[in-house]
């Protein structure tokens, strides 16, 4: 990173704080926000991990078995309801894990606490704004709780999957208000993003440092900049959608039912423009942690930082024109298929290159494997192996095969589950200290690394297996030739839960022991702007602004 | 009669038939049963074996650089942060390599995508035969099959219902000019009266060697040899209907009719299972298709458009027992 030389000149003394109600639930101090940010994620991170294990333990064997005590009824009325229930799961599962654990997390969390620090500002450009993005998140959170119990159609809840295609997600499908709720949740979450998107772009476009041009932003920024790009163009799309859906199911319009000259496919293009960006959406903030990380720990500089900006950038633009790969099996024309072909496969060019680059970063580095850089290492690595399947799957002959079955799922786990997860840990381990001003445990943290490493991929790589088996997602219950690679499934989640079990130990250790955290605990490695503020910052930082001067390692 | 036709069938087809059902703790995919599951099977080992090499080099850069660049191997650490060649290189060949996997995908995607144009397959056959070029002819035939394009398409729809399968043959008609259609329940949906609803419905006593979740009450038929053209469509939401040992997959929507083609040249009974979620029975859609020698294909028909479907079943049910095919399956 290029500022090695700051000027800075802190206030501490004047570190005034307001008192609890007004600092916490009326909160305009980035910081706050932040931490706001990350305890709602643990929170729905928890409730959307926990879904994920019905669904692990209702499928550790054949038959339908655990659903149906959390269901009414006895014998064959409970395994009916069961079900609708297991579909209720994996929809909210999803819902939860996207938009109320990692969106929150990596740019509401990290992005509202490490943008105004990296970039030198006293903190985001509009701090009322924060405040609203944040409730809003909660609200929508609150609701998705909400239109899980109130009735669908078959049953409590909205059982149509995260994509919520039409007809299933109509009056056709699910007659109840659960789905009226949970559009409401979704178009309240909608706002709150576009709202703290907006917030990062007038934040990193207008009140970076003196000094600080584009291309000397840390990664982060930069990743944290695409990301809000993406969002305010994708989200409205949903929004649209949405909306449609909405008139569709109370005012009588058609606009996904054929019968009045609509058509269900028109939603999945729609969906799939917001929701192919919001895979990146999701990773591009992991990017920039890990190229920090990554920096730190080797204690070199970023290897091709130009080369690696506009690597997501052009992900980021990309991303746009591919959205249709989501799409092959519903009866698109061949021509049009072989387009997104040919577009989807391009994305691959500046992934590698991302990822060369932080292997050559590494190279020739004199590496410390601190608990963050084991995370960051994994990602590389597991980020990889979610990369090159996505490469099998973007080809649409390959892709009629595997569509919707196991085989995506364990793509989109290994990109995301082992993707931005691992990135969000990372960022965890890397920005625990600097955030909370405590240190935690690096024992702990080193075994929550492993036995993640270790039980994920029992989790999800078996996965595979069973999607070219032709094992179809979104199933309660299977043929009993996919019987083993479940269970081994099963056995690798509970793995993850005791990973997930010491997350939260070595959580009360830091907190009982407090250890005191220093300014910078990693040393000559990390430059960017926050290592040279206390741990935690005061509570306003950059009264006077830093300077980034000319002497950067470019 | 109807009997005594179905009996004969069984004589001539005593032999077992392959089931083309997942098998358990299997790495990969189902047999191909088609040409296009096939080739998607040799275009994915191609890609597949890219991927880990690429996977592999990644490790092995990483091991490389967590044995060698460590801070106890190397205390001081270099500062380059640039080299053009290299970036260059692992930009150039990521793109070459894609453009070799895109050579082999674009063929596969088109052949498996466009319903054949029959007479010009067998036009093309014959120009070459008359040419001379029997080794190119011979290449052809293996895509195209020009011996069973001369007898034209078996057409077939499925319409995707919650929570079954509506099989339409528009070319079956009974004497009232009505197409054949039928429906396919699944045998099991996961309830303990499963086995009581299947003896009830059809009278047969073959609950238990019926594979659980994948068995249907009356399957699709098709006769072995013979271009399919399959069209689906749904009368709710949108399901999928897919086998995968053909590898083929099409999406069932309202509103629209999708169209796909595959030809299966080994007798026997593949099953596949609904592929888009449609609500609460999604798992327990299975599809369930027999394919048959023409005669018997004949006689199913013949019997199925009097009405009489259990024995056009029995025709069709000549395949000994599941579990000798699941065995003869397992030796392949």
């Amino acid at each position: 990173m290029p500022m090695d030389e700051v000027a800075i000149d802190h206030h501490d003394s004047h570190d005034h704080k307001p008192g609890f109600f007004t600092r916490w639930l009326f909160s305009t101090n980035h910081k706050d926000i932040g931490t706001l940010y990350l305890i709602f994620a643990l929170i729905a991170g928890v409730v959307g991990y926990t879904l994920s294990g019905l669904i692990r333990w209702e499928l550790a064997e054949p038959g339908i078995g655990v659903m149906t005590q959390f269901v009414a009824g006895e014998g064959d009325v409970a395994i009916q309801n069961a079900k609708h229930f297991y579909n209720t799961v994996i929809t909210y599962h999803g819902l939860i894990m996207i938009f109320f654990m990692v969106m929150p997390a990596l740019i509401g969390g990290f992005g509202n606490w490490f943008v105004p620090l990296m970039i030198g500002a006293p903190d985001m450009a509009f701090p009322r704004m924060n405040n609203i993005s944040f409730w809003l998140t909660v609200a929508a959170f609150v609701l998705a709780c909400i239109s899980m119990t109130v009735p669908g159609g078959p049953g409590d809840g909205f059982g149509g999957g995260w994509v919520l295609y039409p007809p299933l997600s109509s009056t056709t499908g699910h007659p109840g208000p659960a789905m009226d709720v949970l559009i409401l949740s979704l178009h309240t979450a909608g706002i709150a993003s576009i709202l703290g998107a907006i917030n990062f772009i007038v934040t990193i476009l207008n009140m970076r440092a003196p000094g600080m041009t584009m291309h000397k932003m840390p990664l982060f920024a930069w990743g944290v900049l695409i990301t809000a790009v993406l969002l305010l163009l994708s989200l409205p799309v949903l929004a649209a959608a949405l909306t449609m859906l909405l008139t569709d199911r109370n005012f009588g319009s058609q606009f996904f039912a054929p019968a009045g000259g609509g058509d269900p496919i028109m939603f999945q293009h729609l969906f799939w423009f917001f929701g192919h960006p919001e895979v990146y959406i999701m990773i591009l903030p992991a990017f920039g942690i890990v190229s920090h990380i990554v920096s730190t720990f080797s204690k070199k500089p970023i290897f091709g930082y130009l080369g690696m900006a506009y690597a997501m950038v052009s992900i980021g633009v990309i991303g746009f024109v591919v959205w249709a790969h989501h799409m092959y099996t519903v009866g698109m024309d061949v021509d049009l298929k072989a387009y997104f072909v040919a577009a989807t496969m391009v994305i691959a060019v500046p992934t590698g290159i991302k990822i060369f680059s932080w292997i050559a970063t590494m190279w020739g580095g004199s590496i410390d494997f601190k608990v963050p850089m084991l995370w960051a290492i994994g990602f590389i690595f597991l980020f990889t192996v979610g990369g090159v399947t996505g490469v099998v799957l973007a080809n649409a002959g390959i892709d009629h095969a595997l569509h919707d079955t196991y085989y995506v799922v364990a793509h989109f786990h290994y990109v995301l589950s082992l993707g931005a997860v691992f990135g969000l840990f990372a960022g965890w381990y890397y920005w625990f200290e600097k955030m909370f001003g405590i240190k935690y445990n690096g024992m702990i943290g080193g075994l929550h690394f492993w036995l993640m490493f270790i039980g994920s991929n029992v989790l999800f790589f078996p996965q595979h297996f069973l999607g070219l088996q032709g094992m179809p997602r979104r199933y309660i219950d299977y043929a009993d030739g996919f019987a083993t690679w479940h269970m081994w499934s099963s056995i690798g989640y509970a793995i993850t839960l005791v990973a997930t079990l010491i997350f939260f130990v070595g959580l009360v250790e830091a907190m009982i022991r407090r250890r005191k955290g220093e300014a910078n605990p990693w040393g000559e490695g990390a430059t960017t702007l926050e290592w040279t503020l206390p741990s935690p910052p005061p509570f306003h930082q950059f009264n006077e602004l830093p300077h980034v001067t000319n002497k950067g390692g470019h | 009669m109807r009997h005594l036709i179905a009996a004969m069938c069984a004589a001539v087809m005593a032999g077992p038939a392959l089931a083309f059902e997942p098998t358990d703790g299997a790495l990969g995919f189902q047999p191909a049963a088609t040409r296009i599951a096939e080739r998607i099977h040799v275009f994915h080992h191609f890609v597949l074996i890219i991927i880990v090499l690429i996977t592999l080099l990644v490790l092995g850069l990483l091991l490389w650089i967590i044995v060698r660049h460590n801070r106890k191997a190397n205390p001081v650490p270099k500062k380059f942060s640039h080299n053009t060649l290299i970036e260059v290189i692992w930009t150039v060949v990521p793109a070459l390599i894609l453009v070799a996997i895109a050579s082999q995908s674009f063929p596969n995607l088109y052949y498996q995508d466009v319903v054949p144009n029959l007479q010009q397959i067998t036009d093309k056959s014959d120009k070459m035969i008359a040419d001379g070029k029997t080794a190119q002819q011979e290449r052809f035939a293996k895509d195209y099959y020009p011996e069973a394009a001369e007898k034209g398409f078996v057409n077939v729809k499925a319409q995707g219902n919650q929570w079954n399968w509506t099989y339409t043959y528009p070319d079956l008609v009974d004497d009232s000019g009505y197409p054949l259609e039928f429906v396919s329940n699944p045998v099991h949906v996961g309830i303990s009266a499963d086995a009581d609803n299947y003896a009830g419905a059809t009278g047969r006593t073959d609950f238990a060697s019926k594979p659980r979740n994948l068995a249907v009450d009356y399957p699709m038929v098709i006769p072995e040899d013979r271009f399919v053209r399959y069209y689906t469509a749904a009368a709710d939401v949108i399901h999928s209907w897919t086998v995968p040992a053909f590898g083929v997959k099409t999406d069932a929507v309202p509103g629209r009719l999708n169209e796909g083609w595959f030809l299966v040249e080994e007798p026997g009974i593949y099953y596949g299972q609904c592929s888009e979620l449609c609500g609460v029975n999604h798992a327990f859609m299975p599809i369930e298709v027999r394919v048959v020698s023409q005669a018997q294909f004949d006689s199913w028909a013949e019997l199925m458009l009097a009405g009489d479907y259990e024995a056009a079943y029995a025709t069709v049910d000549v395949f000994a027992s599941n579990e000798q095919a699941t065995q003869f399956a397992a030796k392949q």
